[in-house]
């Protein structure tokens, strides 16, 4: 395949899940005639039909308690909520029925439901529409949670995400969007893989969606100064790939945890207390944390004071490797 | 739903104001009723129902063998049997009437309380008990009967069930749904919601309203200031209100529901007028916020005391028959107590069991570590 941009690949992706299991179907507002908001389902209908990929009534609720309904009918959903600020309406599906199905059902039913929700900020949006609410999902047991850092890996895992029998929620960082890169010819990872994707020897990134990019570009800084970083991509968040993760770190000795969600009860304290439990001692410092503020997401005028950029992560590398 | 009452509608519900009233409901002559409270048959000519004396003793005998369960089951939650039970007592007929408009390929979707549509559709009622024992969240298999598992979040279920009635279509098929909720879940956001996919998409999903006039402490006037099944008109299809303590007329408007949704006709919304004679759940006492007085009137409006004045009146069932009856009841209670009393508690692992379709590590690692804890006590103190 040939270089695409993320949204391109996620829309090749879905392409060869309607393609190849007359089950899917892609449920949304806007998805078929618009393509989409961000274009991501672009021309699908045309070529699918109004049965498979459906514009359904603006109701997240109803999007998600339907798509249930499909899925116990046999159906694979792929339902795509408009911006991450709109999925709280269909939050008490997700978690109160979505999630806990299989369970509850011993196991005699399934939920093959995939939720793509473009997610994270940085495009100068207006407010509900660059929220970072990944440890929402990944409190929730019976999800899984993932986001690809990459077009390789968008379409790739958005495969993979489809093809499995459990719900997974499908985070695109919508900042990336528009990166271009070469797709494989066939998937190198599991979906719940970690990677490491730039060597180092003296601390390790943890990032994942959106800030894989910032911290290769802050290694790449660091490597100025002397510093060989090591950045690991997570891309998935339920479950964590932790023996990857804590090999980086045994092997660094030290790690900064980076997401824009904000800091306070984020991904971050997790992997924090997970990695100090399996890394004690093999830790050079205490496993540090750069993150969104605990307020509001702001308006777009002072998101880049929000969010992580180059030189906060920057600076908590700097504060890591002085201890 | 513990939403408090608005000072508005508190006053609209005084006490001693007849239901009528109360509700803000219109005459009964828009309940569409066949059977009479005294066990005389009436005719409507929009609802045709022949109906066997054979069937009508099978009807008959739902209604006593289900009420005979349900009161099993508030009798073991006294005892300690079970932690909760939310009776159907004075909704058989709405439920038994409903369950057998059903045929084997449609798929009803359950609020908490529908005992007796789950005894229709042949589900063991030892399975229903399992959750209010606390063994399980419902655990059969929803597609053995085509019975959803007991859904206990206000309303959800109509949802799926208009998913699962889109997904028919999209089959070809030529089944129906019914989604059963109350009074209290026509003010939930996804239940209306469900009539709007319900509607946009023509579903093959029939809505079932149980208006039992309460929803716990809240009686209908906080729901709604129409009669509900007018809620429909505003959606784009029709909306009846049947008399929902006689099992002919729930039989009979259900089966029509049924037909025009499997023939294309889109959804209907059911209100069955009916009464929780009960409590909402074991742990609600109702003496609280409704009058004796209100209780007492609708027991004249029995469902099972009046198909049985019918049967008797018409002669078309004798002693030996309700004898019969009774006798099966019997032997259904003691069933069930004994069933009951013998259902295992799950081995603790069952925690960890079916969380995820496919292996999750977090899960396999946790289990690991609670076997691991749970064996270091073995043979310790």
């Amino acid at each position: 395949m040939s270089k695409l941009t993320m949204s391109k690949a996620i829309n090749e992706g879905l392409r060869k899940c309607l393609e190849t299991d007359p089950k899917t179907v892609i449920m949304g507002e806007d998805v078929g005639k618009l393509g989409g908001v961000f274009r991501v389902t672009d021309g699908l209908q045309k070529d699918f039909g109004e049965d498979r990929v459906i514009d359904t009534p603006l109701a997240e609720s109803g999007i998600m308690g339907t798509a249930i309904g499909l899925a116990l009918r046999g159906y694979r959903p792929i339902v795509e909520i408009q911006f991450d600020g709109f999925v709280y309406p269909a939050f008490d599906q997700i978690v109160t029925q979505l999630a806990k199905m299989h369970a509850r059902a011993l196991g005699h039913v399934k939920m093959p439901v995939t939720v793509r929700i473009p997610y994270a900020g940085g495009i100068g949006a207006v407010e509900h529409h660059s929220e970072s609410h990944e440890a929402y999902f990944a409190h929730t047991a019976g999800l899984r949670v993932v986001t690809p850092s990459n077009p390789d890996d968008a379409y790739w895992m958005l495969r993979q995400s489809v093809e499995s029998d459990d719900p997974v929620i499908f985070l695109e960082p919508k900042a990336r969007y528009w990166d271009k890169a070469e797709i494989s010819a066939a998937p190198v990872l599991d979906l719940h893989a970690a990677k490491v994707v730039r060597p180092g020897t003296d601390l390790t990134l943890l990032a994942y969606g959106p800030m894989v990019k910032t911290c290769l570009e802050a290694a790449a800084v660091a490597e100025q100064d002397g510093h060989r970083i090591e950045v690991v991509d997570l891309r998935s968040l339920s479950p964590v790939d932790f023996a990857t993760l804590a090999e980086s770190v045994k092997r660094t000795g030290r790690a900064v945890v980076v997401h824009e969600a904000p800091v306070f009860m984020g991904m971050g304290a997790e992997l924090a207390a997970r990695l100090t439990e399996q890394c004690f001692y093999h830790l050079e410092a205490p496993i540090l944390r750069v993150g969104g503020y605990f307020a509001p997401y702001p308006p777009s005028r002072v998101e880049e004071q929000f969010l992580p950029d180059l030189d906060r992560v920057l600076d908590a590398v700097d504060r890591a490797l002085a201890f | 739903m513990t939403v408090k009452s608005t000072s508005r509608a508190r006053k609209k519900a005084a006490p001693g104001v007849p239901d009528s009233a109360r509700t803000g409901q219109d005459a009964p002559a828009e309940l569409v009723q066949l059977l009479t409270p005294e066990g005389d048959r009436v005719e409507n000519p929009e609802f045709p129902l022949t109906v066997s004396p054979e069937e009508l003793r099978a009807l008959y005998r739902d209604l006593v063998l289900v009420r005979r369960f349900d009161g099993e089951a508030t009798a073991l939650q006294r005892q300690g049997e079970l932690g909760l039970w939310a009776s159907l007592l004075g909704q058989e007929a709405a439920q038994v009437g409903s369950g057998r408009a059903m045929r084997e390929g449609d798929y009803a979707f359950p609020t908490y309380r529908e005992h007796g549509v789950a005894w229709c559709r042949g589900v063991d009622p030892l399975n229903l008990l399992g959750m209010f024992r606390g063994v399980n969240h419902g655990g059969w298999d929803p597609n053995e009967k085509n019975f959803h598992l007991y859904t206990i979040v206000i309303g959800s279920q109509t949802l799926h069930a208009t998913g699962y009635a889109m997904g028919i279509t999209k089959d070809g098929a030529e089944d129906a749904v019914i989604a059963y909720f109350g009074d209290g879940a026509s003010s939930q956001g996804d239940v209306n919601e469900a009539f709007t996919f319900a509607s946009v998409y023509n579903a093959p999903v029939v809505f079932f309203c149980q208006n039992n006039q309460w929803a716990i402490s809240e009686p209908t006037v906080n729901q709604t200031k129409i009669p509900l099944y007018r809620r429909a008109s505003g959606f784009g299809f029709p909306g009846v209100r049947v008399d929902g303590n006689d099992v002919l007329a729930c039989l009979a408007v259900t089966r029509w529901a049924l037909d025009r949704a499997r023939n294309g006709g889109g959804p209907v919304l059911i209100e069955a007028f009916t009464y929780r004679m009960g409590a909402h759940t074991t742990s609600d006492d109702p003496t609280r916020y409704r009058s004796a007085e209100e209780t007492e009137a609708w027991k004249a409006k029995d469902p099972i005391a009046r198909l049985r004045a019918h049967l008797e009146k018409e002669g078309l069932a004798d002693e030996e028959f309700f004898a019969a009856v009774d006798t099966e009841s019997e032997a259904l209670g003691l069933r069930v107590r004994e069933g009951v009393r013998s259902m295992p508690d799950p081995d603790p692992t069952l925690i960890f069991d079916h969380v995820y379709a496919e292996p999750h590590a977090l899960v396999e690692e946790e289990r690991a570590e609670y076997v691991a804890y749970a064996q270091s006590f073995e043979g310790g103190e």
